[in-house]
């Protein structure tokens, strides 16, 4: 087993931009469309991701070596649905009314590919820490392009921000477009557009 | 390279083994707080429909349901200070535009009078169905006579004191709530008090 040849740095980020789980390898779209109508579901999202993707990337990095070939993708959904059960149970117990408003999408995660991803393409075959480095870049690389697009649709489908509102509803009408599905291909279509404007300006700067 | 079965069963069966042992002991540990949720939610559903209530007694009672079955019905009675009756609430339920609307509805039998409605679970449509949350709807249902029975009336304010006014542009889950309402306690009052009379239209 070769060595990762980059460093835990390295490993962080490139799931920040180069390799950005959704708006680069436009993974896990389904539940940053439906999720992402306000900040506060965003983020409890974000955070369910981070932990599931960190968590079962170490279990399946630790117990690499021991599970045979063949049955190596049933092993990892087994480990990534008990911990999405177990975030699912956390947001029941402590935060129900996050857990009402996020729906079956807690549960979910179990498909969502960034993870079924991220055990396959780098915990499977790399050691503890560097897929730790790479669960928790890739994590936060999913969590931020949600709060992104959070952030845009509740300030233009709800005039506020984390349910603070901050553009009254006398001087300005909520576009409720935003708060729907549409709004938010709008919304990650453009910021993906922006990712690579500036991907490609970057490139040929350095050429 | 192949494995053997034996290898391969092995892991599974020990991965089955670990990982569901973790979730059954996080389970029980978080389980006592979730069945806490959701009980207060309940309590604040039923506070909020029936006014002076201070506590509750939940009555169970099995009717027959679809293809025989039998369905449980709960009815929660809300008790003042003095250990008064002050109203029944219940559960009731209807097909909405996207899915189905729960709602507690709180009752007074004696002046045939509804005392509040909140709407539990909806997925109406964000900035139109999802308004039979907003207070404006629901006030309405505060007071609202039962004889014969509720209805909507569209653009309009209501003339009767049975009609609640549809939200404009969301007939559809306006409806939904006042059918739901409206069949639900057709059965809560066969339940309660049988014997009563509600003028038909």
């Amino acid at each position: 087993m070769a060595p990762s040849q980059k460093t835990y740095f390295e490993e962080f980020k490139k799931g920040i931009l180069h390799e950005n789980p959704v708006a680069v390898m436009l993974l896990g779209i389904c539940s940053s469309l439906a999720v992402t109508n306000t900040v506060k579901n965003s983020l409890a999202m974000g955070l369910a991701v981070v932990f599931v993707t960190v968590a079962s990337s170490a279990l399946v990095s630790l117990v690499r070596k021991f599970v045979p070939g063949e049955v190596r993708i049933a092993t990892y959904i087994v480990i990534i649905s008990g911990f999405v059960t177990l975030a699912d149970l956390f947001f029941k117990a402590f935060f129900p009314g996050i857990s009402k408003t996020l729906g079956p999408y807690v549960p979910l995660i179990v498909v969502n590919c960034i993870i079924m991803a991220r055990a396959e393409v780098h915990a499977s075959k790399y050691p503890v820490i560097s897929s730790i480095a790479d669960a928790v870049g890739m994590g936060v690389g999913y969590t931020w392009v949600l709060l992104a697009v959070g952030t845009v649709r509740e300030i233009l489908g709800f005039g506020s921000i984390f349910g603070f509102t901050i553009l009254s509803e006398k001087v300005f009408n909520p576009w409720i477009v935003m708060i729907l599905p549409p709004g938010a291909f709008i919304t990650l279509g453009l910021l993906i557009g922006l990712i690579n404007y500036i991907k490609s300006r970057k490139h040929r700067i350095s050429l | 390279m192949k494995s053997s079965s034996a290898s391969m069963i092995i892991a599974l069966s020990v991965t089955a083994v670990v990982v569901g042992g973790l979730l059954a002991g996080f389970y029980h540990l978080v389980h006592p707080r979730i069945e806490e949720n959701r009980i207060a939610e309940e309590r604040m559903a039923i506070f909020a429909v029936l006014q002076g209530a201070e506590n509750y007694d939940i009555i169970e009672k099995e009717i027959a349901g679809a293809r025989g079955k039998k369905e449980a019905v709960r009815i929660f009675k809300g008790i003042d200070k003095e250990g008064k009756t002050v109203g029944y609430a219940f559960i009731a339920e209807g097909p909405g535009f996207q899915g189905v609307i729960k709602m507690m509805v709180g009752l007074n039998i004696g002046s045939k009078k509804l005392s509040g409605m909140n709407v539990l679970e909806q997925v109406e449509t964000p900035g139109l169905g999802n308004k039979i949350t907003e207070e404006r709807f629901t006030s309405q249902f505060k007071n609202l006579s039962i004889e014969p029975k509720i209805e909507y009336i569209k653009n309009k304010k209501p003339e009767k004191p049975n009609q609640i006014q549809a939200i404009t542009g969301a007939t559809i889950s306006s409806k939904a709530v006042v059918n739901g309402v409206n069949n639900r306690m057709k059965l809560i009052l066969d339940i309660l008090s049988p014997k009563m009379k509600i003028k038909e239209g």
